[in-house]
């Protein structure tokens, strides 16, 4: 930051973007092993055994906060991008992280490529009309 | 099955996730289509594009931000318990295009939103879908006031093929959405039988 004598209090605002780059909470990474499986709609659901998170001091304040969300109700890796206000490429590799650490794992119900079976999308059709 | 979950014995419901893409030009009501039916407000993620020539460690930029944001609308609809749909609302600018791959990848279908006063600006999107053979419908979203078309010549004007459904539409009007996003599964069915006996045959 150059010291432009504006005082220390305005040096950034909301359209200064995250004070924290958002890379930063990946140390720099962008990818991760497990991350082919990580489709937007994939679904992150906590491990039962990884009840105190907090407890993990390799684990990161927005990694805690994944396994927290997830544990009451799993969640498609696109909703925890919008509810941590987080990129979606940063989302992906935390998540990478608690998956190798065995804190959450991630339900992949369609293959890509591949149509749901006739069944399922009677059933949506059903579900639509129903709304 | 190929709907094998993983079986460890746990109380939360994980459920079937489906997506639908909804795509079309700028300002044609792609976000009003997800709010429509969406039981969450939509939501917005966004992804961060890192420019190869972006200075890393550029802070003075408060006046003006570099980094590219892009940002991708989404609703969901909960069906059922173990049952989701989420409706994206694909980037409008054109340079983009490359993150369309990733929300396209296991879509069960797509909408593309058509207004008749603008109709070239779907173009590109029937096009991307034709190409990648994902199933698709075209829905016309009628417009207080834009004139009205028979959906045979909204067809003919995007020479679509022949099995592709034209529906005219209210984005804003929930049963309307409704209609149109069933007519996509429809399709999509009818679309997956045709390939099967392709491949029979």
């Amino acid at each position: 930051m150059s010291g432009d004598g504006q005082g220390t209090r305005h040096w950034f605002d909301d359209e200064a973007g995250p004070v924290v780059r958002p890379y930063a909470m990946t140390r720099g990474r962008t990818t991760s092993p497990a991350q082919h499986r990580l489709d937007l709609i994939a679904v992150v659901v906590t491990e039962p055994h990884a009840d105190d998170p907090e407890a993990d001091h390799t684990l990161s304040p927005e990694h805690v906060d994944i396994v927290e969300l997830c544990r009451d109700a799993p969640q498609s890796v696109a909703e925890l991008a919008a509810e941590l206000d987080l990129p979606i490429g940063v989302v992906r590799v935390l998540i990478g992280d608690l998956v190798d650490e065995e804190m959450v794992h991630v339900t992949r119900p369609v293959p890509p490529a591949e149509l749901p079976d006739e069944s399922i999308l009677r059933d949506v059709i059903n579900g639509l009309r129903a709304l | 099955m190929i709907f094998g979950r993983s079986e460890r014995g746990k109380p939360p419901v994980e459920p079937v996730t489906l997506k639908i893409l909804v795509a079309g030009g700028f300002g044609v009501g792609k976000t009003t289509l997800v709010g429509a039916v969406s039981e969450i407000k939509p939501l917005r993620t966004e992804e961060l594009l890192t420019e190869a020539g972006r200075p890393v460690d550029d802070t003075s930029g408060v006046e003006g931000k570099h980094t590219t944001t892009v940002a991708m609308d989404f609703g969901r609809i909960t069906l059922r318990e173990d049952l989701v749909l989420y409706l994206f609302g694909t980037p409008g600018q054109d340079r983009f295009w490359f993150l369309w791959d990733e929300l396209a990848t296991g879509a069960l279908g797509a909408v593309v939103l058509a207004d008749t006063r603008r109709l070239e600006d779907c173009f590109a999107a029937v096009d991307y879908f034709e190409r990648r053979s994902i199933p698709f419908v075209v829905g016309v979203n009628c417009f207080d006031d834009a004139a009205r078309y028979p959906t045979d010549d909204v067809r003919q004007a995007l020479d679509l093929d022949p099995g592709v459904p034209v529906v005219l539409c209210d984005a804003r009007d929930r049963e309307s959405v409704k209609e149109v996003l069933i007519s996509v599964v429809q399709h999509a069915m009818a679309y997956a039988a045709d390939r099967r006996e392709t491949v029979a045959t």
